[in-house]
């Protein structure tokens, strides 16, 4: 966080939907002090509940992905072929989403179990969790949505908000999206790699070196596993083993890519210039925290499955409290919000995304 | 038996490591058994006894992945508490070869991991075995006239060793006085009593009238066995000191974690916790306080020096030992954070 030990008292302006919302210093840090309250009594509460939670789901994605898997031996019948690839596929979802994501987070640190250790936990995808900890928890949940520091606006290949330039390699925008939809795996673990600042020469691939390497062993262990390994064990089986766990991928790659790009950028989310955000008090990265993220809306399986980033305004104000709580102090983050008047952006998948797929397209145009 | 035959050749195989991968096959196999892993040495408790009021016996069934101890060494125990894995360290009773592991435990006032144990310990619960340490064990070539003295919970390494040597049918000369603050408290007096060959002297610092009376002195040496060929003691700090100065040699443990009273000097320098990018100022407190004092929650365990849990790298600076009084170099060494201080700036990897 950018905490700075001298801060300027700077009164809060954002206007949201052509509605202006500013907070006063005082209110800002009131506004601090009342989530930093709310912090401290969740983490107070944390124990047994929340273990058995996570291991109830993490025994749930296991038993999935076994049976999935062996489902899929038989999958020259139909009925076995699409059990098992949308078995495997809820098993890859589970491990990214509600279970690698958040222990990496480190929303499990205080058990002591090194299987639920941050900084030990490897997840079912291309990315090397050592480069998602370093791209994701620090640079993304740290500068969210300043542009020009994080990355995760447009992923340094789509064009994502008014503030990046607009060059014609952005007319192939929405290609650039649905490509990103299909293969999101392997974006994601191209990330760290930032292709865009060697490709402008600010960088060198040399300098990304043990980057390459990490991505390289992790994708190739991944891709030997479910294109190589399990479809040669099947026998003459293979064909149907291999287009299960094809499909099974895709089937993450597309869920996770529409939950994320639903945390950020849906209509109404701010952006924030650097300057704006120079020498941020707590209260004032709380504030940029809400109104940079967007809630979807749904039942407790959809949460689930979305790794409660569903809550992805809580989850950015408290990225290390259990996700699973995130549901219970929604209501309480929601009425502070309200009392300050600051805008708490929620709404239903289809509608979300519809307004980023709209944004996708908008942003492909020269005069946007 | 199967399954672990299974999960011990799976562990070999690049294969196997390939299609668990990322997770392992541990964490499919953990699943079905908590105590199915090849990683790490697990333990189902089998049995659970209250021989005296303040104590439980664990009879524990380790899993293959537990390499087994010496009669004397210890083991850190890790258990569950409320979401939390606490690791304390204690000395088995059993003899070394024994197929159990049995662990007496003593509730110490207030302590988190001895109270739950006594108060919740059931069969079918699944303890954490690591970390087998500790130099007080008997040499291979065993000495002919031994002297054993423990005090309170400091039996069960005492125990292991009698036992261990019983099942290797010594006739050796032995004689064992242990203190316990009463006649309830004393843990395993029927079956030394049966032991054979084993000359045993119970003392009671609080109540009831035992063998010997008070404390260790000139009096109960020479009750036991005048000058024998080897001692050991386990036990209170004090204890060890009394056998220590009627017999030099004496080998001994110390289960009573030392107490750091004042900040012995602090020397005002900077602590840099590197990994986490958190200075502190010393006041003297071995660094794992310090380091907790500062928001930080590092690992740990015994908190005493035994169990290495905390060990962190030292990438600068000096440190003292607070148990030895070493005073290291400046290198880069791994140090045991929760009984060293700085002396001056340092910076710990954590």
């Amino acid at each position: 966080m950018t905490t700075a030990t001298i801060t300027q008292p700077k009164t809060l302006s954002k206007t949201v939907a052509g509605k202006t919302v500013t907070l006063t210093p005082e209110q800002t840090e009131a506004f601090g002090r009342e989530l930093d309250a709310l912090k401290e009594r969740v983490i107070a509460d944390l124990g047994e509940r929340d273990t058995t939670y996570i291991r109830r789901i993490i025994k749930g994605q296991r038993s999935l992905e076994v049976a999935g898997r062996a489902m899929l031996f038989g999958g020259i019948f139909p009925p076995f072929w699409l059990a098992g690839t949308a078995m495997l596929g809820l098993s890859k979802i589970l491990d990214n989403m509600e279970i690698g994501h958040n222990i990496m987070h480190g929303q499990y640190d205080w058990t002591g179990d090194p299987a639920l250790a941050s900084k030990k936990f490897e997840w079912d995808t291309a990315c090397p969790a050592d480069q998602w900890r370093h791209s994701h928890n620090y640079m993304h949940h740290t500068y969210t949505n300043i542009v020009g520091l994080d990355r995760d606006i447009g992923y340094g290949i789509l064009r994502m908000s008014e503030d990046q330039k607009w060059r014609p390699y952005f007319l192939g925008n929405p290609v650039y999206a649905f490509l990103l939809m299909v293969l999101f795996q392997y974006g994601v673990a191209l990330h760290e790699l930032e292709a865009d600042r060697i490709r402008t020469g600010e960088i060198s691939l040399s300098d990304k070196k043990e980057i390459l390497q990490g991505i390289w062993r992790k994708t190739k262990s991944q891709t030997l596993k479910d294109y190589v390994a399990f479809p040669l064990l099947a026998g003459p089986f293979a064909p149907w083993v291999l287009t299960g766990n094809l499909t099974a991928n895709l089937m993450r790659n597309v869920w996770s890519y529409m939950i994320i790009f639903c945390g950020h950028f849906p209509e109404d989310v701010q952006e924030f210039s650097i300057e704006e955000t120079k020498a941020e008090t707590r209260g004032q990265w709380y504030f940029r925290q809400v109104l940079g993220s967007a809630n979807l809306t749904g039942g407790k399986l959809f949460h689930i499955l979305s790794g409660n980033l569903s809550f992805q305004i809580e989850h950015h104000l408290f990225p290390d409290i259990p996700a699973h709580r995130h549901a219970e102090i929604s209501t309480t983050v929601r009425e502070i919000c309200n009392r300050y008047g600051v805008p708490y952006n929620s709404g239903s998948l289809p509608h979300q995304f519809g307004t980023v797929v709209r944004k996708i397209f908008k942003l492909a145009l020269p005069w946007t | 038996m199967f399954t672990q035959t299974l999960t011990r050749r799976a562990r070999r195989s690049p294969l196997l490591e390939l299609l668990t991968g990322p997770h392992g096959v541990d964490r499919y196999t953990e699943l079905v058994d908590r105590t199915w892993t090849t990683g790490e040495a697990r333990a189902k408790v089998v049995a659970v006894r209250r021989q005296t009021p303040r104590s439980v016996t664990l009879t524990l069934e380790p899993n293959q992945a537990f390499t087994g101890f010496l009669a004397g060494q210890h083991i850190n125990l890790t258990v569950e508490i409320d979401g939390r894995r606490r690791t304390r360290c204690y000395s088995p009773a059993s003899a070394e070869d024994a197929t159990h592991i049995e662990l007496t435990i003593g509730r110490h006032d207030g302590g988190l991991v001895s109270s739950y144990l006594c108060d919740n310990a059931r069969p079918g619960m699944v303890l954490g075995l690591d970390s087998v340490g500790g130099d007080f064990t008997m040499p291979t070539e065993r000495p002919t006239r031994i002297l054993f003295v423990s005090g309170g919970s400091g039996i069960t390494p005492v125990m292991s060793m009698l036992r261990t040597m019983r099942d290797e049918g010594s006739d050796r000369e032995i004689a064992f006085i242990h203190y316990a603050r009463s006649p309830e408290e004393a843990c395993y007096a029927d079956e030394l009593a049966a032991m054979p060959g084993v000359r045993v002297l119970h003392g009671y610092t609080r109540e009831g009238a035992g063998d010997l009376t008070g404390y260790f002195d000139a009096d109960h040496l020479a009750a036991a066995m005048p000058e024998p060929e080897a001692v050991y003691v386990c036990g209170p700090p004090a204890l060890v000191d009394a056998v220590r100065a009627h017999c030099p040699d004496a080998k001994s443990e110390s289960f009573v974690p030392p107490v750091f009273s004042a900040p012995a000097e602090a020397t005002g320098g900077r602590i840099s916790f590197t990994d986490s990018g958190v200075e502190a100022t010393d006041d003297g407190r071995p660094l794992l306080v310090q380091a907790e004092d500062a928001g930080l929650t590092p690992e740990s365990g015994c908190r005493m020096g035994i169990c290495h849990s905390c060990t962190r790298r030292k990438t600068s600076g000096v440190v003292r030992n607070l148990i030895t009084g070493t005073v290291s170099d400046a290198e880069e060494e791994d140090v045991q954070i929760c009984v060293s201080t700085p002396v001056g700036d340092v910076e710990i990897a954590l």
